[in-house]
């Protein structure tokens, strides 16, 4: 199987955007994991070492930015929230285009257990104003769209994930890709599955199978939770009439959270939250969590036919 | 806009800095009072080596605020945001009318420094312990350009309690940054209470030079020790220096004087009338 990690994506977008000299990277000891070490070995006098201090970093990358630099700042997913407030506060607040990247998010992460499974990241840097927010599905597509990043004003957040997990996109498809539009994957008429990260491949595995079931699924690579793209979310109201959505990451507040915001606001419908539901996480592989807590194959398909039925 | 140079300054540009400081004062007072709240004993600590640092050695001009190659003036301690009103009030940045709009809805001066409404602020403060890693961030940029311009970080020393301060202080040394410079106000008070009764630092040189910055303590309402103390700033080219200015929080104004009352308080009618007649 075509296997890829978003972390690999991370690294060599760096490399890529290397020709652009204001690119600086920012790292917090974890460079090796997060892949920002790729652009280390390559251009060390660019590369600001901070030691194990997130909310240093988070500054320092805010002083560079203020003085024309494009600082990609980035450590475990988990441990930007270290500096939570000052991303809150240093970045946001002022708008300074900072780009940050959290490796390791989600239980799909594995055996290093709870601490290091962030599943509240994408609640709470969309929760900032001004804060784009990302979490695409594979090595590919996190290459496109960090590369993307490095021409916008505002800050960021890109989450990666540790783990290979097959992947959506060549190198000819994966330039429809734009930062705030989701992308139909499969079309379908019965239910939205949409999904981010690790799910997509997932999601669209389950949509194959409930085409045998005579339910045909549409399937969407939500990379961008924020900006949200309500357009086609509206759109899928519509041609679907129900959804669900498919994160590793809290049915609270992350992709879930932000689809049901906007379907009570705009269009109403019947919407299934997979994700994990209110607790944490524990060591385990990956794949054996995700099951354990309600977010493999199975869970997505019955999901999808709970949707259908409310509708 | 240089007075005073090479440490040689006369008597006559010290008097006008201390002319300029209690100009200032005034302000600051009025600033506060006529908004009800605000911080009037940290920014009466902080206003004389401010008025040191924007009249003898800042590279800011107001006509070009953003200019790429300014030195930056990092007011980490963002709540005394009275005293850098006032000051880029002298200076030229902002009218005597912006001044009254301290903390008005839409007004220039917000409560804390804010860099999106203020013309010639460079980092939005109000939560103690970002600045020092910011003006480090500053401090690599310029380095990296090839420039020499510098940045200056005003920190309070309640605002050392901050562990992020030392996070920064680190990796500042790590980096051997010598266009960054930090001044501490040493003014013994924190929002509660006197620091000795909430949290103390003991020797506060002792721990900068512990992580390998260049130290010096100074008055801080001596205008002949401050000025010789930012040219001192200068010398240090291989590493960070820090300046611990010894102030009173409240300095010029009887009743603020060493009194946490006043560290986020205003002065009532009654208050500023003598207040207005001790800055005279």
């Amino acid at each position: 199987m075509n296997l890829g990690a978003s972390r690999d994506g991370y690294g060599s977008a760096l490399l890529k955007l290397s020709d652009d000299p204001k690119v600086v990277v920012i790292e917090a000891d974890l460079g090796k994991s997060t892949k920002s070490q790729m652009f280390r070995k390559e251009f060390p006098d660019r590369t600001i070492s901070l030691g194990i201090s997130e909310q240093n970093m988070m500054l320092v990358s805010a002083g560079l930015a203020t003085s024309g630099y494009k600082p990609f700042a980035s450590t475990f997913a988990i441990f930007t929230e270290r500096g939570f407030e000052q991303v809150r506060n240093g970045i946001a607040r002022p708008n300074i285009p900072v780009h940050i990247c959290g490796s390791h998010g989600g239980v799909h992460t594995g055996t290093d257990g709870s601490s290091a499974q962030s599943i509240e990241d994408l609640a709470v840097y969309r929760s900032l104003p001004n804060m784009l927010v990302l979490h695409p599905s594979d090595d590919i597509s996190t290459e496109y769209l960090t590369i993307q990043l490095a021409n916008m004003q505002s800050p960021s957040y890109t989450r990666t994930v540790r783990n290979k997990t097959p992947r959506i996109y060549d190198m000819d498809s994966v330039t429809n890709l734009e930062i705030g539009k989701g992308v139909t994957l499969r079309e379908g008429s019965d239910v939205a599955i949409i999904a981010c990260g690790v799910m997509v491949s997932t999601a669209l595995q389950v949509a194959d199978n409930l085409s045998n079931e005579g339910i045909n699924a549409a399937v969407i690579d939500m990379h961008t939770i924020k900006p949200l793209d309500g357009e086609l979310i509206k759109s899928l109201a519509e041609t679907c009439g129900c959804f669900v959505t498919a994160e590793d990451h809290s049915i609270i507040g992350g992709l879930g959270g932000a689809v049901s915001e906007y379907l009570a606001s705009n269009c109403p419908a019947p919407l299934e939250r997979i994700g994990v539901k209110d607790h944490f996480g524990e060591s385990g592989q990956g794949d054996e969590l995700l099951e354990k807590y309600g977010m493999g194959p199975n869970h997505i398909a019955q999901a999808a036919r709970n949707a259908i039925a409310r509708k | 806009m240089t007075t005073v140079q090479d440490g040689n300054s006369s008597q006559f540009e010290i008097d006008i800095l201390l002319e300029t400081a209690k100009n200032c004062r005034r302000k600051i007072v009025e600033m506060t009072h006529r908004a009800s709240a605000g911080h009037p004993g940290g920014s009466l600590s902080a206003i004389d080596f401010l008025v040191a640092l924007y009249k003898t050695r800042l590279n800011v001009n107001p006509s070009h605020p953003k200019d790429p190659e300014r030195d930056r003036l990092i007011m980490s301690k963002g709540h005394a945001s009275p005293a850098i009103y006032a000051i880029l009030n002298e200076m030229g940045f902002i009218s005597e009318q912006d001044l009254t709009t301290y903390r008005e809805l839409g007004g220039v001066c917000q409560g804390h420094v804010d860099m999106k409404w203020t013309p010639g602020v460079d980092f939005s403060a109000g939560s103690l312990g970002m600045g020092l890693s910011f003006g480090l961030g500053v401090s690599l940029a310029a380095r990296m350009d090839g420039s020499d311009r510098s940045a200056f970080v005003i920190l309070g020393d309640g605002e050392l309690q901050e562990g992020q301060i030392w996070e920064a202080a680190m990796a500042a040394v790590h980096h051997e940054v010598g266009n960054l410079n930090v001044i501490v106000d040493r003014n013994r008070i924190q929002n509660d209470d006197f620091m000795d009764v909430q949290m103390r630092l003991f020797d506060v040189a002792a721990k900068w030079k512990g992580f390998g910055w260049a130290v010096k303590e100074c008055d801080g309402h001596n205008m002949e020790e401050i000025v010789a103390s930012i040219q001192w700033l200068d010398t240090v080219k291989d590493r960070p220096a820090v300046i611990i200015a010894h102030t009173v929080k409240g300095k010029g104004v009887s009743f603020m004087e060493d009194n946490p009352a006043f560290h986020g308080a205003a002065p009532n009618d009654e208050q500023l009338a003598i207040a207005l007649e001790e800055l005279k």
